[in-house]
This record gives structure tokens, C-alpha cells and sequence, in this order.
């Protein structure tokens, strides 16, 4: 039978990061909402608790952990703080792992040291404007000139793209194109190596976004970016495959933060439920706020179970693209429903800037947006099962 | 000339969790601890004995040591397996039925004798009160047990090198004035939570706490009898113990011009002006 019971060291790493959540993280996580800052000095500490190098080994840097371990530490700080999860979860499953699964030996020791102890932030510079999911809309191109690669093009919506402490992103370009049988142009994709001091690099002005106020995101611009051949990380033409991996993993990842945030809006739900009177009980006396939040449980449950699911098949080696999708999908409903709810049961306050479930509310949106659309994740599904 | 490896032995506790509703229980009014944790105050000492120890080689090239020892029963493992988490070196568990109802003199008598039985011992740390009993008794009271010099309520504490052997330097801060102290080694020190900011644990410290080695001692094992500890070997015995009233409601004062008065007056009669 199936055991999601999580053995010692993983409870004690929730346990661990929980109290560090609850301690360090959600009494500044208001301020830095407001202020629309990035949260230096807690991802300096998250940094010190190897955060960063939970799925790497030893000989990397890392904590020797594994990629569910990742998972659990995103889930307890989505549980109070969305952006500081989506730092962590964007450092390391889409910034430092591109490197750790494809990069050589030579490219892995350069980097993984310095990303896995949190030192330095990478980032995925996979989305465009007209491509994402879609890679055949990448507009980006890498030419080879005399032993460097000389990359041109735009990218959108790039998570820890311009923090003061961003070395490097992974920039996927074209790298080549043939026109098929029938006309249409097949796209040869690449992912390269840029440090961010590369001359032409650019990180533009930060977005105004609706939600995640304290994750650092940008626009990039690369004009004329040169870096030596040997940037090239994985094969070349592998781009798009390779990519496609780091999605299908980074969406357990980011079902684990969806789960995080269901559960938060369900724990401040449930505590303001005891405490707020009216009419002479307190609110959680009426069957109408009880049955929202046993709903609300519940719904943080079985979308838990599926990222469990999803990601010890793929600690198996077995195949899970189909229940990393599931798990993203149902992970972020549980995410925007909750926190409806949960805005609701607050009331008034559930429409005030500063509480939590008033960030959850803003912040869940784009859980249903980033790392594939829940549209791509049905198309998906459907698609694994022959339709 | 070669230091001598150091041996700190860390003194935690296994105490209720504040966040839950604190209360005694049983026939003795001893504390129930059912839901616990390793006390807050006690990760103070424990960070500073590991900086004392980065500071000077570290373990592993120094061979300094850090280990944590608790007098609790069974579940109070828990609490030395944090610390083993957090960084500390080896643990110590005194776990005895008899031990049950201790106070500060009893508490004290037990943890000098583990302390004589670990051996070679240069400094013992502790935090500046547990946050259940809050007597700050223990600290003293092992010093004088173990006819050590004692610091208490440190809020800086480093080690001077004095080639072969080291010296313990603290400051104490009182209310009108702050007091450096020196000592040689061995010490007993108390710190208090202004001395650092205690480090979590990480997943790395997390895997290793396991194969930490954690030694369980009975009474028997540090020489001590039943009627040492326990009921029988306290000072102290709580006769009664009721539960704190609720808070009642304040005093609400309504400005009608005359405000200020009714402010003054009330302060008055509480004397606190």
C-alpha cells in the first residue's frame, strides 16, 4: 500500500523550517508586500539553513537532501509568504537545476557551490512575449562568431532576474532553423549559460504585479551578448527537451508552494474562526464558516497527496509528468479557492493589504498562470490519455 | 605551546511550549509536558558555546566539543536531539523515574554529577532561566556544587587565548552599569538572550544529529541514590498551586475634561507614582 507518511528527517525539516516561517519570515512579510522589496536579509538566512543546496550533494555544496525534501521546505514558507517560496523555489528548481542536470562537470563546479549555499540567485530565462509552453514562439536567437555565442532577443516575466545577489541566467535562444516538407520553419533551440555582468545585458524596470510583491521579477534584454563557446549548457538543439524537464519537476515544486498556500489560508481561517463573535457565538459556531473551512482542509489535503504522489514517482525514476500536472493543477485550485474562502471568513479584513489571507488572495493568481497555464496542464493530461 | 581540545558541556531542557496553555498536573503540581520543545533560553548557550568553538579551530581540526546534556524523562530526548540538529557534538540524556518533582537544589546535585561523570569538563553553559520553573537557581548552584567559578547573565562571552591554556572574558550588564568579568577555566557561565542570535537548524545537521552519539544515564550510573533527587532530595515542595485568574477587564477612563486627573489619581492609588 501507499505510505505518505514522511519519515523522520522530513518531518524534522518541516518542523525546522515551520517554526523558521513562523519566526523569521511572517513578521516582515507585510512590510515587504507593501514596500515591494526583496527580503535580503531572510533569504540570507534561508540561505544559511542550506535552503538553497536541498537537493544537491555534498560534493556540489549542497545539503545532500533530494528534490521532495525542496518540495516540503517550499510548502512551509508558501504557508506564510508566497513570494519568499517562489525565491526559493525559482533559485534552485529553475535557476541552479537547468546546471545540475545538464551542465558539465567543469560548468556544475563553477556554479553549483555558490548557488547551492545561496550565495548567488540563478534564474530561467525560458518566456517571451509569444513563447513559454510554446517554445516554437521563441524569438531569441545565438549565433556562433568566432568561438562565442552572440545572443539577441527579449525575455518576459523572469523570477530573480535582477537581485543584487543574480549572477547568472539561462537564457534558451534559437540556434539554428530548417524548413520541413510542408512549408513550416522547425526551430532549433539551445539554453546558454549568461552571466549577468555579460556587457548587453539587461534587467529592466521591476513589474507592478498584482501579487508576489516582495519576489524580484523583470523584463530582459539581451543586445548583442557575447559569451564563449563553451556557455552552451546541454547538448545543443537539447533545449527544448531540456527544458521541458526542468517544467515537469518545477511543477511539483510549485504544487508543493500551491498546497503551502491552501494550507495558510486554512490555519489563519480556522484560528480567526474560534476568536471573532457574532450574534453572540464565535463565527466558527455557524455551520456556513465550518463547512468552508472542512471544505477548505480538505481541498489542502488531497492536493498535498497528489504532489507526494507526483514527486516520489519521480524519486523512483518512474514516469510523473502526467501527476506533476495533476498535482499543479489541483494545487492551484486548492491555492485560489482557499483563498477566497478564506478573504471571506475575514470579512472586512480579508480585503485589507496586510493580512495574510488578503496576500494569499492576490498572490494564489498566478499560481494558476506560472510554470504551464492550468490550461496547458488539461491539455496535457488529456494528451496522456490518448485525446 | 598546544591548546588543550575543549569540552563544553551545554545544559538544556526539555520545557512546555508557550504557544500552547501552560499547567500543572498531578497530585505534586509538577509541570505537564506533554506538549514540549527544547526550551528557547537554552539555544542561547548552545550557539554560544558552538561560536566559542568555531571561533577557536572548530571541531574538527581543534577537537573541540559541545555536548548537550539533559535530565528529563524519556520524551525529554527530544530536546538534546535538536540540539545534536542544531550543531552540538555528542548528547547526554539523565533519565530517571526518581528524578521526577526535582527542584533547583535536587536538579543541581544531579546535573553535577553528570558533569563529574562526562569528566574533563572546561565549561559548563546554560541558558539565563528555564522558561517553565524560571528560578535561574541552577546555574549557581552547580558552580558551587562543582566548586567552579561562575558567570552569570552574560551577554558577550569570548575565549582568550592564553597559549596552552584559555581564560573566559563576560560581560554582565546590570541596571545602572555593565561589569567585565574574567575567569579561569573551568567555568560555569549563564547567557542570557541578548548574547546571539541562535542558528537553525539545517537539513545537513538535520541527517547527521542521527549518527551523533547520545548516551542515556540512570541515577545509578552517576553515582547518585533515589532519595538524592526527586521529592525526597528537594528543598522545596509546592503545597498548593491554583491557576492564574483571567485577566479582568481595565479601567476605562472617559475624557470629560478632566482625564488627565482621573489618570493621576489612579496611578496614585496604584503607587506608581
Amino acid at each position: 500500500m501507499p505510505d505518505f507518511a514522511l519519515s523522520e528527517d522530513y518531518q524534522d525539516l518541516v518542523d525546522t523550517v515551520r517554526e523558521f516561517a513562523d519566526e523569521v519570515i511572517a513578521p516582515v512579510s507585510a512590510k515587504h508586500d507593501e514596500e515591494h522589496s526583496f527580503p535580503y536579509d531572510v533569504v540570507a538566512q534561508m540561505a544559511e539553513m542550506g535552503l538553497f543546496g536541498l537537493p544537491f550533494e555534498e560534493e556540489y555544496g549542497g545539503m545532500g537532501g533530494d528534490y521532495f525534501a525542496l518540495c516540503l521546505a517550499i510548502e512551509q514558507i508558501a504557508r506564510v509568504d508566497q513570494s519568499l517560496a517562489i525565491t526559493l523555489e525559482a533559485g534552485v528548481s529553475l535557476g541552479a537545476m537547468p546546471v545540475y542536470r545538464f551542465g558539465t562537470e567543469e560548468q556544475k563546479k563553477r556554479w553549483l557551490p555558490e548557488l547551492a549555499s545561496g550565495q548567488s540567485l540563478a534564474s530561467f530565462g525560458l518566456t517571451e512575449s509569444e513563447a513559454g509552453s510554446d517554445a516554437s514562439g521563441t524569438k531569441t536567437t545565438a549565433k556562433l562568431e568566432n568561438g562565442e555565442w552572440v545572443i539577441n532577443g527579449t525575455k518576459e516575466f523572469i523570477t530573480n532576474s535582477g537581485t543584487d545577489i543574480t549572477k547568472l541566467v539561462t537564457v534558451t535562444a534559437v540556434t539554428d532553423t530548417t524548413t520541413r516538407d510542408d512549408g513550416t520553419v522547425k526551430k532549433e533551440i539551445s539554453t546558454f549559460l549568461v552571466p549577468t555582468d555579460t556587457p548587453g545585458f539587461t534587467a529592466e524596470k521591476p513589474y507592478n504585479k498584482v501579487g508576489w510583491n516582495a519576489s524580484d521579477t523583470h523584463p530582459l534584454t539581451l543586445k548583442d551578448v557575447r559569451v564563449p563557446e563553451e556557455n552552451l549548457l546541454g547538448e545543443r538543439g537539447r533545449g527544448y527537451a531540456n527544458f521541458v524537464q526542468i517544467l515537469d519537476e518545477g511543477r511539483i515544486a510549485v504544487a508543493a508552494m500551491a498546497v503551502g498556500a491552501a494550507q495558510g489560508c486554512v490555519d489563519e481561517a480556522l484560528r480567526y474562526a474560534k476568536e471573532r463573535k457574532a450574534f453572540g457565538q464565535t463565527i466558527g459556531e455557524f455551520q456556513s464558516i465550518s463547512f468552508k473551512i472542512a471544505r477548505m482542509q480538505s481541498r489542502a489535503h488531497t492536493a498535498r497527496l497528489a504532489y507526494y504522489d507526483a514527486a516520489s514517482r519521480m524519486l523512483a525514476g518512474k514516469p510523473f509528468k502526467t501527476e506533476a500536472s495533476i498535482a499543479k493543477m489541483v494545487g492551484s485550485d486548492a491555492a485560489m479557492d482557499n483563498s477566497r474562502d478564506a478573504t471571506q471568513i475575514f470579512g472586512g479584513y480579508g480585503f485589507i493589504n496586510e493580512f495574510r489571507v488578503a496576500r494569499h488572495y492576490r498572490d494564489s493568481k498566478i499560481l494558476e498562470v506560472g510554470e504551464g497555464t492550468t490550461e496547458v496542464q488539461l491539455m496535457l493530461i488529456a494528451r496522456d490519455m490518448g485525446l | 605551546m598546544e591548546n588543550k581540545a575543549l569540552k563544553i558541556v551545554v545544559l538544556i531542557k526539555h520545557v512546555p511550549d508557550a504557544e500552547f496553555d501552560r499547567h500543572l498536573t498531578g497530585p505534586s503540581h509538577t509541570v505537564d509536558r506533554s506538549t514540549s520543545i527544547l526550551s528557547e533560553l537554552d539555544e542561547y548557550p548552545l550557539e554560544a558555546a558552538l561560536q566559542l568553538v568555531e571561533a577557536h579551530g572548530g571541531a574538527k581540526k581543534a577537537g573541540h566539543q559541545v555536548i548537550a546534556v539533559t535530565m528529563g524523562p524519556d520524551q525529554a530526548s527530544a530536546a538534546v536531539k535538536k540540539a545534536l540538529q542544531i550543531g552540538a557534538h555528542e548528547g547526554v540524556h539523565l533519565s530517571d523515574e526518581a528524578l521526577a518533582g526535582s527542584d533547583a537544589a535536587a536538579t543541581s546535585l544531579a546535573l553535577a554529577a553528570v558533569v563529574k561523570q562526562i569528566g574533563d569538563v572546561d565549561l559548563v553553559m546554560a541558558g539565563m532561566a528555564s522558561t517553565d520553573g524560571e528560578t535561574s537557581l541552577v546555574p549557581a548552584q552547580l558552580a558551587e556544587r562543582l566548586q567552579l567559578p561562575q558567570v552569570t547573565f552574560a551577554s558577550e562571552l569570548e575565549l582568550q587565548d592564553e597559549g596552552g591554556t584559555y581564560r573566559i572574558r563576560a560581560r554582565r550588564d546590570g541596571d545602572t552599569h555593565s561589569d567585565t568579568i574574567e575567569s579561569a577555566l573551568p567555568a560555569v557561565v549563564s547567557v542570557t538572550d541578548q548574547i546571539n542570535e541562535p542558528r537553525y537548524p539545517n537539513f545537513k545537521g538535520i541527517m547527521a544529529a542521527k549518527k551523533k552519539p547520545l548516551t542515556t544515564f540512570s541515577l545509578a550510573d552517576i553515582g547518585l541514590e533515589t532519595a538524592d533527587v526527586g521529592f525526597d532530595g528537594s528543598w522545596t515542595r509546592v503545597e498548593s498551586a491554583a491557576a492564574r485568574p483571567p485577566r479582568s477587564h481595565g479601567t476605562i477612563i472617559t475624557d470629560e475634561g478632566d482625564a488627565g486627573k482621573q489618570l493621576v489619581d489612579f496611578l496614585e492609588q496604584q503607587k506608581l507614582v
